[in-house]
């Protein structure tokens, strides 16, 4: 059996072409049209309040990235992904598992400055999912309609979410226990992109290495010291 | 019944004229010629030699434009004489855009439905047949196979009962890729099978040594999958040209020098190319036409195509 295994390729798993699977963010797009401009506003509040952390904006920061997580799960994989791909089917309870780890485990760091390398990172990459991967259709020459938004689509949302946890977790408990999940979906869509053969797979390769390296390196350092 | 006199001599001007202007035309340019049948061995039945996949093709969800286009790819599919469309539970939404192109062109009479059963539980089987005919929206199908050979030994049982209710035409079993020959061959050597499903292209030739001739002793239809291996076999010789000797077999491009290859085998009944356009469904049905190549052609064309 593991001899079979070998001679599958990553394309072997792929069931549907990208034209077919990018005209899925058009047409949630357009279904949801103009819900994308309070999700957006919700997304810079949630940023804003990661950088400033008050008394109730670490529970908040998590709730609004928990709604995020169950919404895309329900509207984007349940409804629309899965139409093309049955093993996403798989998947979605995953994502409802984050957004209740998001709310019971979710807790904001102590006020105070902190600029960190994972902070710092952190903040970086919630920048990039919130003002930056949107454009990548665009400029990838596919219609603005077909923008990747976060809290619409499922790699923005992911990758926000890594930067949140980074920026504003109050512990490595916190971080290891919301961390996995994002950076899963990181990988199953990077190798969804490749198996695409599209460039825009190393985005989320790139933002799950990021979001690691970030949270291991500086205890590495102290460990050496 | 004998041929009308208008026959006879539309038939001498044609040959007349093929003498003065011997320029042939490619099998495109040609008005409209039936593609060219094959017989099911276990039955006699005649089917064209160039069928539709829809693995990845039809795979479009509720998008109702990309469904809208695959409605035209069978509409041009059926126009040009096609017939044998298959699909599998695991390619996603396919059947239910095959259903859907089926209703909207009322085609149901006219397809020559080959689906598969895909599930590693035996006793889901019928459900799953059962969903697969309503995806589709037929009253039963011509061709049930047992995809890849999941639960295979529960399933064949499955599929033999419903071809001995009348609720099925035929049972087959598939592979891809070369995967399982060793089972394969032990099945198809066990059950009285009507069809098999392959992988056979002018590159993927391993079937050649036993699967084929096996299939020719115990009387058992073949369907080439993957004949372009995905596109990846077009891509690779796009922008090389095809040899000149390919007019004599009327090859217009690599595709139909490709279909032509593999149909002309004499235990292959149908190859099933995936398309999402309407011009190459009608290229691919073209190359379903006299002249095939001899067993000669076959291997110059296999070397040539080794040697790009």
């Amino acid at each position: 059996m593991m001899s079979e295994w070998r001679t599958y390729s990553l394309e072997d798993f792929l069931l549907f072409s990208p034209r077919t699977y990018w005209r899925l963010f058009e047409l949630h797009n357009a279904e949801f049209w103009p819900l994308q401009i309070a999700v957006f506003i919700l997304g810079v509040t949630m940023l804003a309040l990661a950088l400033r952390p008050g008394q109730w904006s670490g529970r908040t920061v998590f709730l609004i990235l928990a709604v995020m997580w169950a919404w895309v799960g329900w509207s984007f994989l349940w409804h629309r992904y899965a139409t093309i791909n049955w093993a996403i089917i798989y998947v979605v309870p995953i994502f409802f598992v984050e957004a209740f780890l998001l709310i019971v485990g979710g807790k904001g760091r102590d006020p105070g400055p902190d600029r960190s390398f994972p902070r710092i990172a952190g903040f970086l990459l919630v920048l990039y999912a919130l003002f930056l991967h949107p454009l990548i259709a665009p400029s990838s020459g596919r219609p603005v309609e077909a923008m990747e938004i976060f809290g619409m689509a499922p790699d923005p949302t992911a990758i926000a979410t890594l930067g949140i946890i980074l920026m504003h977790a109050s512990s490595a408990r916190v971080t290891w226990l919301l961390l996995p999940i994002p950076l899963v979906w990181c990988l199953l869509s990077g190798f969804t992109l490749l198996a695409l053969n599209a460039w825009e797979s190393w985005l989320p390769f790139g933002a799950a290495g990021i979001a690691l390296t970030a949270q291991i390196r500086p205890r590495t350092i102290r460990h050496k010291v | 019944m004998s041929p009308s006199r208008r026959t006879v001599l539309k038939g001498a001007l044609g040959s007349l004229a093929s003498i003065i202007f011997p320029q042939i035309p490619s099998a495109q340019e040609r008005p409209f010629e039936p593609p060219i049948q094959k017989r099911i061995p276990s039955s006699g039945e005649l089917i064209p030699c160039v069928g539709l996949g829809t693995w990845i093709t039809f795979n479009v969800g509720e998008d109702a434009e990309l469904r809208n286009e695959c409605a035209a790819v069978m509409e041009a599919f059926f126009a040009a004489g096609g017939r044998v469309i298959d699909s599998s539970p695991m390619y996603g939404s396919s059947q239910s855009v095959v259903g859907y192109g089926l209703e909207k062109l009322g085609e149901h009479s006219g397809v020559f439905s080959a689906d598969k059963v895909w599930i590693s539980s035996a006793d889901e089987g019928p459900a799953q047949i059962e969903q697969s005919r309503r995806y589709w929206q037929v009253q039963r199908f011509d061709l049930l196979q047992v995809h890849n050979l999941v639960a295979w030994e529960s399933h064949l049982n499955t599929l033999f009962e419903m071809k001995a209710a009348g609720r099925l035409g035929y049972v087959g079993i598939t592979t891809s890729e070369g995967r399982r020959h060793d089972l394969f061959e032990r099945v198809m050597r066990t059950y009285p099978l009507d069809f098999i499903q392959i992988t056979y292209n002018i590159v993927d030739r391993k079937v050649e040594s036993r699967i084929l001739p096996l299939a020719e002793d115990r009387g058992i239809a073949v369907i080439a999958n993957r004949p372009f291996q995905r596109k990846a076999l077009i891509r690779r010789l796009e922008g090389k040209p095809l040899p000149e000797w390919a007019d004599e077999i009327e090859a217009g491009s690599w595709a139909q020098f490709i279909l032509k290859y593999i149909v002309s085998h004499p235990a292959i009944t149908v190859a099933i190319p995936a398309t999402t356009r309407a011009d190459h469904v009608r290229e691919n049905l073209a190359a379903a036409s006299i002249p095939l190549p001899d067993p000669a052609m076959r291997r110059r064309m296999a070397e040539y195509v080794q040697r790009l």
